[in-house]
């Protein structure tokens, strides 16, 4: 008798507590206001639509980026999502830190990063290899144009399809520079005495661009950092 | 990079040893440095004189900076081969003496140029023809195509940077033009030729030369088949090389490589010029097996990879070429290491 009495107590405890999360949890994706819920078909994604009241109708364009919304949230993912979609188009998820949305444009089909437990889908993919690509491209503009220097001489003149750069065997101690020097460091030197120009800050987009493009070139090869 | 072959060596030969062996023959003095600079030319049947050509290559000048590093290493090659005691009997120069084919880099190479003592020999580089097609290098320099005899040696003097019209279709500029050509990996890059104009020249020019006279051609690009991507290439080497076979000794010599770079096809063989501006790597592929590369260049010296040479033509007709590297051991290459070795029987690497 006595057992079973905790047992109650137990069990009373856990639905009274269970209930409360639920009931926090919701109040914490409580929507500010009035706002349009949408909810994917299989019920698993809910969108809060910002400047939309609950009952109203969407513009054309605006109904359009939140079936996009919903179809790649959808394919990147099983759980559910809670997220809310803002006036500009930004896209914040309210149940899950680790989704990941960048900025979505008006009239662009929403991008998403995040592959919450799944594989990368095609779509991920494509996006992964056009931004390398992009800045392979960038980088193989700066690496071919002489205004990076004063003197008219360009990084390919020594360095044809970036050839002895060697990308993969830094950093390495550098005899002439007397330290251990990363690749950005030798693009540095480069640009500072053949072609007589000022130094790049190693975050500047040039930098980054150029690194991109000469790394690209030592795609499979092994990482021997310290290799002369 | 430097496949086994020690640095600061040249074909086995350390640069004292060559100094030696090159004492007596054309060796020079500068501020009390002796340098090495010739290209010998030498003939099977011992009736030639010998003799000897220095030769400049691949300036790549650029104008409006007379402290230009690249300014600064033609003058150095100009000091040498003024210095070289006995003097050559003439200096040839291997093409690309402008970056841009601009008439402000042309006329500064012309006046460097003008304080070379020996006479000089003239070839025309892409970088000097793109821009306006070679009309101010010809107003210059001459003839782009010509041939010379100098004691018993026929030399015949190429343009080999004809290419595809890759302009007029989609209205480049000049300088558009001359940038898309200056690119040496550009992937769009149309492959250098001789052309069937030149050829005719060529078969013409030489149907007055006995088999048994010693030829040297002059081309800016290797006259066989290297590396595509890099135009270390000329689509109809195999014709040119046709008309040179019928001749008992044919020696090639090539500027736009940049480095040392050997080859042999049948009875012809090839030799690269270095450059006075900078080196260019080893392709990742069809570098020709007779080839004793270069060890890679020390970026953080301007001359190292670099200089100038000579040329001695032996008394049989063949050839004796030297690379001076300004700062390393010099390198021979004679003709009796060029026969013991077997060359390659087809035309080099197709890519």
């Amino acid at each position: 008798m006595n057992k079973n009495y905790w047992l109650i107590i137990s069990i009373l405890v856990l639905v009274v507590f269970t209930f409360a999360i639920f009931i926090s949890k919701a109040a914490q994706f409580e929507k500010e206001g009035n706002l349009l819920t949408v909810k994917s078909c299989d019920g698993k994604k809910t969108i809060f639509v910002e400047g939309f009241k609950e009952g109203e109708k969407m513009s054309k364009e605006k109904a359009q980026v939140v079936a996009n919304l919903l179809m790649d949230l959808i394919k990147i993912c099983n759980q559910e999502v809670i997220a809310k979609l803002k006036e500009d188009n930004s896209v914040i998820v309210l149940n899950d830190a680790s989704l990941i949305l960048p900025d979505l444009k008006p009239g662009k089909t929403p991008v998403l990063l995040a592959h919450g437990g799944q594989p990368h889908t095609k779509k991920e993919i494509k996006l992964f290899e056009s931004e390398e690509k992009r800045m392979i491209d960038e980088g193989y503009k700066v690496f071919h144009d002489s205004s990076l220097g004063t003197n008219g001489i360009s990084c390919d003149m020594c360095h044809p399809d970036a050839s002895n750069t060697h990308a993969e065997t830094y950093p390495k101690f550098q005899t002439q520079l007397k330290k251990v020097a990363t690749l950005r460091e030798m693009i540095n030197w480069c640009i500072e005495n053949p072609l007589e120009g000022a130094k790049l800050k190693h975050d500047d987009p040039k930098m980054i661009a150029l690194e991109t493009y000469i790394t690209s070139t030592r795609k499979g090869k092994v990482l021997e950092p310290g290799k002369h | 990079m430097n496949n086994g072959f020690p640095q600061k060596t040249t074909g086995g030969i350390k640069r004292r040893d060559f100094l030696r062996m090159a004492a007596g023959t054309a060796v020079a003095t500068i501020s009390g440095v002796i340098t090495p600079l010739v290209i010998k030319v030498a003939h099977g049947k011992g009736k030639l004189e010998p003799f000897t050509f220095a030769y400049i290559s691949d300036a790549h000048l650029y104008a409006g900076n007379p402290n230009h590093r690249f300014v600064k290493a033609i003058k150095k090659a100009v000091a040498d081969v003024n210095s070289l005691n006995p003097q050559p009997d003439f200096v040839f120069f291997g093409g690309d003496l402008a970056q841009l084919g601009q008439p402000d880099e042309l006329e500064l190479g012309k006046g460097i140029l003008s304080d070379v003592k020996a006479k000089i020999h003239m070839m025309v580089g892409e970088h000097d023809w793109y821009f306006d097609m070679g009309r101010k290098w010809r107003e210059f320099f001459g003839k782009d195509v010509y041939s010379f005899d100098h004691k018993g040696v026929h030399f015949v003097v190429l343009n080999s940077v004809i290419v595809k019209d890759y302009w007029t279709a989609p209205n480049m500029t000049p300088m558009e033009r001359m940038k898309a050509m200056a690119q040496l990996d550009n992937p769009k890059g149309e492959a250098f030729t001789v052309g069937e104009e030149q050829r005719k020249w060529l078969k013409n020019d030489l149907s007055k030369i006995s088999k048994d006279t010693p030829l040297i051609i002059f081309s800016h690009s290797p006259l066989y088949k290297y590396y595509r991507p890099w135009n270390f290439w000329t689509d109809d080497a195999e014709q040119v090389q046709e008309i040179l076979f019928p001749f008992e000794k044919v020696t090639v010599i090539h500027g736009h490589t940049h480095q040392t770079v050997t080859n042999k096809i049948k009875n012809i063989t090839f030799h690269g010029l270095l450059s006075t501006a900078w080196p260019w790597p080893y392709p990742p592929q069809g570098i020709p097996k007779l080839t004793i590369q270069m060890d890679r260049a020390d970026p953080f010296n301007q001359f190292d990879g670099c200089g100038d040479g000579r040329v001695d033509i032996l008394s049989s007709g063949e050839v004796n070429k030297t690379y001076n590297f300004w700062d390393r051991n010099p390198m021979e290459v004679t003709f009796e290491r060029v026969s013991k070795e077997t060359g390659s029987e087809t035309p080099g690497p197709s890519y």
